[in-house]
């Protein structure tokens, strides 16, 4: 591997618990690409990021030659872009095989993880909703696997990790432990077995196993939240 | 091999009205591609809108060669990227660039336009604080205009011609000045936001642009229309 001069200047600001630090860290890390990790107090907003994100002023923020850069799935793009000859490619060639991997980028991001993390407010009926609607979610994913280009393959990507692996990996130590929390099978391996199996896959992966966050800290993480809002629920 | 620059059969399935199919007319427009506009009235929905966008259900569909791309922002990229060879480049050539485009673009959806949701629904109250809350982030893309260097200074945000940003937010414009006339509000208000306010001038006299951007007259009626249709919802639906 060709040591660049320019990834001495890489940094990124986050915290290991963060599913979208986490998305940043898996993609450098199958890139091969050296970056200073700053970590983040996750109760206590630095300077550096309020200064380095003021529209958000959330992590990950990302640095690369004193340019800054935040907002997860924005970073991978320009990762793989600034990175473009570095093996693998998160992303496809083809124009209409790249729309789809956005599409359903976004679609993590819009649709499914704002349903997972409505889980852990909600009780009694309006749970129940919140679950069917997750549920939903993950079966349109099921489905998202069973028939795009990349059926019968092992990722999202195709045969390699690509864009939307990395939208969906990025949370999954979260999505399994939340399942512990509330007591719920979001992704049953007999109604989504594709997608049970890429989730073991992508966990199983050698070079991500250092970066997924520690599960025993996010299931405790996730704990303490539900914890919160139950204590604040009226009359249970 | 690469098909960029290839044509076919492209159609648009969408309504005049719609900003987020505005901003694909927009980019359709200034790349100079033919296409058939297939208009959906969405009450009810259209067998091929299900069929085509079974996800969302919503418009704007590209279907280019019969195959579907769903929502504004993915599919104006899909236009550069197909159409690559094809001027203008609707997105700057350096990766950093690239990515401001798509943080501006991506502001505009998850910030901006919720706020804009917020004044079109809104009554009272509500009306008030969403009205606020749109002027603060439109103070923020003002201060992004006169302060961020790949945009200070330029005719667009992307330059000297059109690019990402300005279909993102362009594309609203008929949509934001259409919601000032209907709720009597003030969102972009030109003593306090001179560059937003003159770029939105420029932007709906553009080539490209003036062809396909509603008449705010209209789009003001529409929306004072479905406005008071939520006030008082008809009893038969």
């Amino acid at each position: 591997m060709e040591a660049c001069r320019e990834e001495s200047q890489v940094k990124l600001l986050g915290w290991r618990r963060s599913p979208y630090v986490t998305r940043v860290r898996i993609a450098l890390a199958l890139k091969g690409i050296d970056y200073e990790f700053i970590l983040e107090d996750s109760e206590n907003k630095s300077q550096l990021l309020l200064q380095s994100n003021p529209i958000h002023k959330k992590v990950p923020v990302f640095f690369h030659n004193g340019k800054t850069l935040s907002e997860s799935t924005i970073i991978l793009e320009y990762i793989e872009e600034a990175w473009e000859t570095k093996a693998p490619n998160l992303m496809p060639k083809h124009p209409y095989d790249r729309a789809l991997a956005r599409f359903w980028a976004a679609f993590v991001d819009d649709k499914l993880l704002p349903s997972v993390w409505g889980l852990l407010k909600w009780q009694g009926e309006e749970q129940q909703k919140a679950v069917k609607e997750s549920l939903a979610n993950f079966s349109l994913l099921e489905e998202a696997l069973r028939t795009s280009s990349c059926s019968g393959k092992a990722y999202f990507g195709g045969d390699e990790i690509g864009l939307v692996d990395i939208a969906l990996g990025g949370p999954l130590v979260h999505i399994k432990n939340l399942e512990k929390v509330i007591n719920i099978a979001l992704v049953d391996p007999v109604k989504l077995p594709l997608l049970s199996a890429w989730m073991a896959r992508f966990s199983e992966t050698d070079e991500l196993k250092r970066i997924l966050p520690d599960p025993a800290d996010v299931f405790e993480y996730l704990s303490a939240k539900r914890a919160k809002v139950m204590s604040t629920l009226p009359g249970i | 091999m690469a098909t960029e620059g290839e044509k076919g059969q492209v159609k648009l399935l969408g309504a005049t009205l719609s900003p987020f199919v505005v901003r694909v007319r927009i980019a359709l427009a200034l790349k100079g591609i033919d296409y058939e506009f297939i208009q959906e009235s969405m009450h009810p929905k259209s067998e091929l809108l299900v069929k085509s966008n079974p996800v969302h259900k919503k418009i704007p569909v590209l279907i280019h060669n019969g195959k579907p791309v769903c929502e504004s922002m993915i599919i104006v990229q899909y236009i550069e990227e197909a159409w690559g060879n094809k001027a203008p480049n609707l997105m700057p050539e350096d990766p950093y660039d690239r990515a401001i485009a798509r943080f501006w673009a991506a502001f505009v959806d998850d910030k901006l336009f919720p706020c804009l949701r917020g004044v079109f629904t809104g009554q009272g109250e509500q009306l008030q604080k969403a009205v606020e809350d749109s002027v603060t982030n439109f103070l923020l893309i003002e201060e992004a205009l006169r302060t961020n260097h790949c945009f200070a200074g330029k005719a667009y945000f992307g330059g000297d011609q059109i690019g990402l940003i300005d279909i993102a937010l362009g594309g609203l414009s008929a949509f934001i000045k259409g919601l000032e006339k209907a709720t009597d509000s003030v969102l972009i208000d030109p003593e306090k936001m001179p560059l937003l306010s003159a770029w939105m001038d420029r932007f709906f006299k553009s080539d490209g642009v003036k062809e396909v951007m509603p008449d705010v007259a209209k789009q003001a009626e529409f929306i004072s229309t479905r406005r008071a249709s939520m006030i008082s919802p008809p009893t038969a639906n």
